[in-house]
């Protein structure tokens, strides 16, 4: 008999409580800000048998709701060619050829067992602060193979038969700058996981196992019928969209991500043939973290999609294997958040072209990761490593959100105060950043600008950004946000970094300054259809500058900030029209 | 001439002011429910007084329940209000912590309490260490409090980064500003919360003054009205953290009212639960659009640090925890494209309301469901401002949008309603319990305000709560509240020290210090007390964390020192997280310091039914009732006739003006001593 569909929706609820108190768990006890601050990690609940995605907690990283699925099956196929999986196992890895993202994602994988059989899996995934590799932190610009980004740990069991494998531990812990961070983010993954696989048990006892069966199966269906429901709404035809990253921070030239989205009926196809082929940089994606990011796009734009394998059932992905968005060992991965970001953008501007009503502009498109680091008076190791934020697209019902987070992430940026009393830096400026929004008849929400002054002898900067020359494009005839733009000071001067965003160990001095300055995001709609006081009030509020209301929207105002009609109308109408 | 001898609770809602008279002499108590005045809510308070009380000499104290705070944040109605803060930082407040309004969707928006303009620098900066890199400009803080003045702001906040550590420039500066600029509002940030982390500290201080304005005007409209009507006695402003404080104090930290109303209630049902032997309780407030919970472990409610009015709209200070979920009568339930049952989170709140209240709506609704299923009276709904409501409309409703999509009959279709509702509050009872380490089984739920009792029942066998507690008057819970409510000052103070560097001894000092500085505040309130408790807190983390727990401290007479820290945190943490982590460094991050003055408690025998009669003189009709799939001819009952030690089996209705109660199949009702109803499992 089919499970009834009132207990189905109930359980449905039971079963992504436990896996939010499973990421609550492991927020509350982990050790690096990346995890307790940024929420840069994830928990759910996956089929026994695939690997798939059934249930996934709503307060993680969104990448990882697509992403887990491939871990777990990563862990599935290893383990049949070792003798099988036992109760009581725990197995870790972090290649990200096999399950996604990059080496500082750590993975352990659980199987559940009920009656001697593996009932689901439970898995936990967090971003370590340091695993290695050339650079602090990880986010290795320069990195041409893998092996400079950190260090590869392919699935293996870091519990077998429940027996804690402490040689393993103590391989993770050699390979790091920060053994104490790696242990306390461990342990509160393993919490995650023995938590997870308690409720998860309370849970089976409650309903039995034949019931939380069926019910699995069948949030999967249901996932792909509401997910076939709305490619319906949108009308058939082949859209196309393409942007591109700056460099791949080995060779300064323009790498092109394309995609060409069919509809046809209740089925989509998503074609990035004409992408770059792989690259010698770092910004290069496996198959499965292109996967996941399409998701996360497509989950932003139909909000109501549950995080289940089902919702990618009517897609169908159409990647080639020589692309920088399907490559295998060793070539680097470790930039993968500036590829995935600009998916989501290339989605966001398909799908404007043919529902324009559920659009958004492209957000700022770059996590900017920075890390400073070097050694204290004292001798002791410094790495102060955190990600930036930016303007969030305008979309047909309102400007975007100033200085908001990246939509991979559900981060939060540290408190300035904290960064100062951990770290020898002190910030000089913290502050949105005037013109940074797309104009349109929406306005992109504005970036920001950072400046961090050294407060020690020396350190070294590494910058891991992209949108230095691409800017965020606006959708429905809006223009794009202002550029990503870094700048450091040394004893002659003002530098911009060569690879526009990117940097590997320069060095500064104290007092010497870094500057910051984050895109805003794209605009919706003509920038000439905005309304003349919302411009003059985004002049009032130090948004727009009075010269950019002027050249961007067409808006001439008086000396006393109020809005000149005729100059205005006659500038207007004598344009293009944008 | 005699002491004056009432002692008077006034809750404000957003439909009627609800006052709680005790007269301490006489041992008695009197309710009385008159409709809240929109505009200036001081008049229907002294309204409702003045319907119970004949002098207004004979009242001691007045303790007041107030939503103007809460809802001038939500409406955004505070003063215009500047900001004066470190060159380089005047968007702390709009920047907030870089984060959005939901994980998915990427459409939210923001628009900050102080607009950019009023948003003014001046060059001054103090490092994390709490050396003064820049010391404070007054000429131009003086300057730019002028700009502001000349504005149209009404109040100001000071902040300045790192204050936490040292807050002399940020204090140079307030000076400056009250030198050119003589203004009661002017709050300098550190003065509300002396605590690490910018822009929590900026957004309380900045609220904080925002609300200054309009908060201590209702207050001065209140003052002035209760004394032109004779009275002369102290009135106390109940506090989120569930304790009260002296008006003159909420005039300054009108902030610390953020969940004034709902921290009353919880206080109310704390002592209501106390006095009926329940120290473990879950309280439920049901309301059109959420469901409120709140756990109560021990007899003492649990706090937390922080919580948001709105998206960016931080306040940090120590509140009673209240974990809001999206079901309330209101919510609306619907079928997905693929066929799946969705109760909430659209609501049509109370106005429209349901569509048994013929005012709109057409989606159904939690409350047609339980219509529709014969759990209200139709003839009697409560709140009183409908005289009938639509049965026929609620069951086409739930017929057209629910039944008929997922082949169910009206009956069966509200009843999936309900259960799916039911899941979800159980989800919010799990959330604050199970998932901080409590056993259901050993508390009881109890719900306030009107909705909740219907769900009590249902809830038991959800979760396995031990029991329901219904309180003889859920309607009046808030108002009860303000009068037992104790009188309580927090402090937090940012230290920031490795507990292996950590004068010890000078910490333990300075909490007292503080304490003591506390409690003489307290006492200048002129309020007899049955006793002063000093409650001392650590927010303490190993080296590398940035989650602190909070670690409870008894200082010794003999002083502090750093082993009663280390193992106070080691206990504490083994609790939280299970396993302690060897050889890594602890690290005193903030001191917290609660004063509570307890105020002599009420006797709860005065609630005990005096004349009630047996159920069967009570009952007052048979209605049919739909529960488990199947209709039941349950016995509908006057409640408040009910008397002691009355036993009803389930299913059976209880009615009252305030509420109903549904005692589902299984489950036994029991009237106790003190008049409340106690609902369980049958054995």
């Amino acid at each position: 008999m089919a499970i009834d569909s009132i207990t189905l929706a109930i359980l449905k609820g039971r079963l992504e409580q436990i896996a939010d108190e499973m990421d609550a768990t492991l927020f509350r006890s982990a050790f690096n800000p990346i995890i307790a601050e940024a929420h840069d990690a994830s928990h759910g609940i996956y089929d026994a048998k695939t690997g798939d995605t059934l249930v996934q907690g709503k307060s993680g990283l969104p990448i990882f709701v697509g992403v887990m699925a491939f871990a777990v099956k990563a862990v599935i196929d290893k383990a049949a060619t070792q003798g099988g999986l036992n109760e009581g196992d725990v197995w870790i890895f972090n290649d990200p050829y096999d399950g996604g993202t990059h080496l500082s994602d750590f993975r352990l994988v659980k199987p559940i067992f009920r009656d001697g059989k593996v009932f689901c899996f439970l898995a936990s995934v967090g971003h370590w602060h340091d695993v290695g590799g050339n650079v602090p932190g990880n986010y290795n610009p320069a990195a041409t193979e893998c092996f400079q980004e950190g260090m590869l740990i392919p699935p293996v069991k870091l519990f077998d038969h429940g027996v804690y494998r402490t040689d393993i531990v103590d391989i993770l812990s050699a390979n790091t700058r920060l053994p104490l961070s790696l242990y306390g983010d461990l342990n509160g993954q393993i919490n995650a996981l023995d938590l997870g696989e308690k409720r998860m048990t309370a849970l089976l006892d409650e309903y039995g196992d034949a019931t939380i069966a069926e019910c699995l199966v069948d949030l999967k269906a249901r996932a792909a019928e509401l997910m076939r429901a709305r490619i319906r709404e949108l009308p058939n035809g082949i859209v196309s969209a393409e942007d591109f990253l700056d460099n791949d921070g080995i060779k300064d030239e323009p790498l092109k991500i394309a995609m060409d989205l069919t509809i046809e009926d209740d089925h989509m196809i998503m074609d990035f043939s004409r992408s770059s082929p792989a690259c010698a940089g770092p910004v290069n994606i496996s198959r499965s973290t292109t996967i996941a990011a399409c998701y996360v796009a497509l989950k932003h734009i139909f909000g109501e999609v549950p995080a289940n394998a089902g919702v990618l059932e009517p897609v169908e992905f159409r990647i080639d294997p020589d692309s920088l968005l399907s490559v295998t060992a060793p070539k680097p991965v470790g930039g993968y958040t500036e590829t995935i970001l600009r998916l989501i953008d290339i989605v966001f501007q398909a799908v404007a072209k043919i529902a324009p009503e559920p659009a958004v502009a492209c957000a700022y498109g770059t996590i900017n990761a920075l890390s400073l680091a070097g050694h204290r008076q004292n001798g002791q190791r410094w790495v102060m490593f955190s990600f930036f934020g930016g303007g969030h697209g305008a979309h047909g019902g309102g400007d975007g959100l100033n200085h908001g987070n990246a939509p991979i992430s559900t981060a939060t940026i540290p408190p300035l105060e904290i960064l100062e009393a951990a770290y020898p830096v002190r910030f000089a400026k913290w502050a949105l950043r005037q013109d940074s929004g797309g104009p349109g008849e929406f306005r992109g929400g504005l970036g920001a600008v950072y400046e961090i002054a050294l407060r020690e002898e020396h350190a070294d900067v590494f910058l891991f950004g992209e949108r230095g020359k691409y800017p965020p494009p606006g959708v429905v005839g809006g223009q794009p946000g202002a550029t990503n733009r870094f700048a450091y000071e040394q004893a002659d001067g003002e530098h911009t970094p060569p690879m526009v965003s990117k940097m590997v160990g320069i060095h500064i001095e104290r007092d010497q300054t870094l500057r910051l300055e984050t895109p805003g995001g794209g605009g919706y709609g003509k920038a000439f259809a905005r309304d003349p006081q919302k411009v003059a009030n985004d002049v009032r509020l130090g948004y727009v500058s009075a010269v950019k209301a002027e050249t961007d929207f067409g808006v001439v105002l008086k000396a006393d900030g109020s809005v000149n009609s005729m100059e205005t109308d006659k500038r207007r109408s004598g344009e293009d029209g944008r | 001439m005699k002491k004056p001898a009432l002692v008077i609770g006034v809750d404000v809602g957003g439909t009627f002011t609800d006052v709680f008279v005790l007269d301490e002499a006489a041992g008695t108590t009197t309710t009385s429910k008159v409709p809240s005045t929109h505009g200036d809510q001081s008049k229907g308070f002294i309204e409702g007084i003045a319907s119970r009380v004949e002098r207004f000499s004979n009242i001691s104290t007045v303790v007041h329940g107030t939503t103007v705070g809460t809802n001038a944040l939500l409406e955004r109605k505070g003063a215009r209000t500047g900001i004066i803060t470190t060159q380089g930082f005047r968007d702390v407040l709009e920047m907030r912590r870089r984060d959005r309004p939901t994980t998915w969707g990427l459409k939210g928006a923001f628009t900050p309490v102080v607009e950019r303009p009023d948003r003014v620098e001046v060059n001054e900066r103090v490092l994390s260490d709490g050396s003064v890199l820049v010391a404070v400009d007054e000429e131009e803080a003086r300057a730019r409090a002028l700009d502001l003045a000349s504005a149209g702001c009404e109040s100001v906040c000071v902040f300045f980064i790192n204050g936490y550590a040292n807050a002399d420039n940020e204090q140079r500066a307030v000076e400056a500003v009250r030198s050119v600029w003589p203004n009661p509002y002017v709050t300098a940030a550190t003065e509300i919360l002396p605590e690490i982390r910018e822009f929590e500290r900026l957004s309380t201080a900045t609220l904080n003054a925002y609300l200054q304005p309009v908060v201590s005007s209702y207050f001065d409209r209140l003052e002035t009205g209760l004394a032109g009507n004779g009275f002369e006695g102290d009135i106390l402003i109940v506090q989120s953290n569930g304790g009260v404080m002296a008006v003159d104090t909420a005039k300054r930290f009108p902030v610390r009212t953020a969940l004034s109303g709902p921290a009353a209630g919880v206080i109310a049902a704390t002592e209501i639960a106390g006095a009926a032997g329940f120290d473990n309780i879950i309280t439920c407030d049901m309301g059109g659009t959420s469901f409120d919970v709140s756990l109560v472990a021990g007899g003492k409610a649990a706090l937390s640090a922080q919580t948001s009015i709105d998206f960016g709209m931080v306040v940090r200070t120590p509140m009673i925890e209240i974990t809001t979920i999206g079901a309330g009568g209101g919510s609306i339930a619907s079928v997905d494209q693929s066929g799946l049952l969705q109760v909430g989170p659209q609501s049509a709140g109370s106005d429209p309301g349901p569509v048994c209240y013929g005012l709109g709506n057409t989606a159904p609704t939690v409350t047609d469901a339980n219509l529709v299923l014969g759990r209200i009276n139709a003839a009697r709904p409560i709140g009183g401002k409908l005289d009938q409501l639509d049965v026929g409309a609620a069951r086409a409703a739930i017929d057209a949008d629910i039944g008929n999509k997922l082949d169910l009959s009206v009956e069966d279709a509200a009843e999936a309603i309900l259960r799916l509702a039911n899941a979800k509050m159980a989800g919010a009872i799990r959330l604050v319990s199970i998932e901080r380490g409590h056993d259901p089984a050993k508390f009881a739920a109890m719900p306030f305000g009107g909705g909740g009792a219907l769900h009590a029942g249902a809830l038991i066998n959800e979760v396995g709560l031990g029991s329901a507690l219904i309180p003889r008057y859920p309607g009046i819970t808030s108002a009860l509240g303000c009068v037992v409510a104790d009188m309580r000052h927090d402090k937090v103070q940012t230290v920031n020290q490795l507990l292996d560097q950590l004068d010890a001894a000078d910490l333990g000092v300075k909490m007292n210090a503080d304490a003591d500085a506390m409690e003489a505040v307290l006492k200048s309130a002129d309020i007899a007390f049955a006793g002063i408790d000093h409650l001392y807190e650590l927010d303490m983390l190993y080296l590398g964390q940035t989650h602190t727990v909070a670690v409870p401290l008894e200082i010794a007479t003999s002083g502090l020192d750093r082993e009663a820290i280390r193992d106070a945190f080691e206990s504490t943490y083994t609790i939280a997280y299970g396993r302690l982590l060897e050889g890594i460094p602890m690290r005193v991050m903030n001191y917290r310091i609660a004063v509570v003055g307890r105020r002599p408690g009420l006797d709860m025998n005065l609630f005990a039914p005096a004349d009630g009669k047996p159920a069967d003189e009570c009952r007052t009709e048979t209605r049919s009732v739909y529960a488990n799939g199947q209709n039941w001819a349950a016995p509908v009952y006057e409640r408040l006739d009910l008397e002691i030690g009355t036993m009803l089996k389930g299913p059976a209705l209880l009615e009252q003006s305030d509420t109903t109660i549904f005692v589902d199949p299984g489950l036994t009702a029991t009237v106790d001593g003190f008049g409340n109803l106690i609902i369980r499992a049958e054995d």
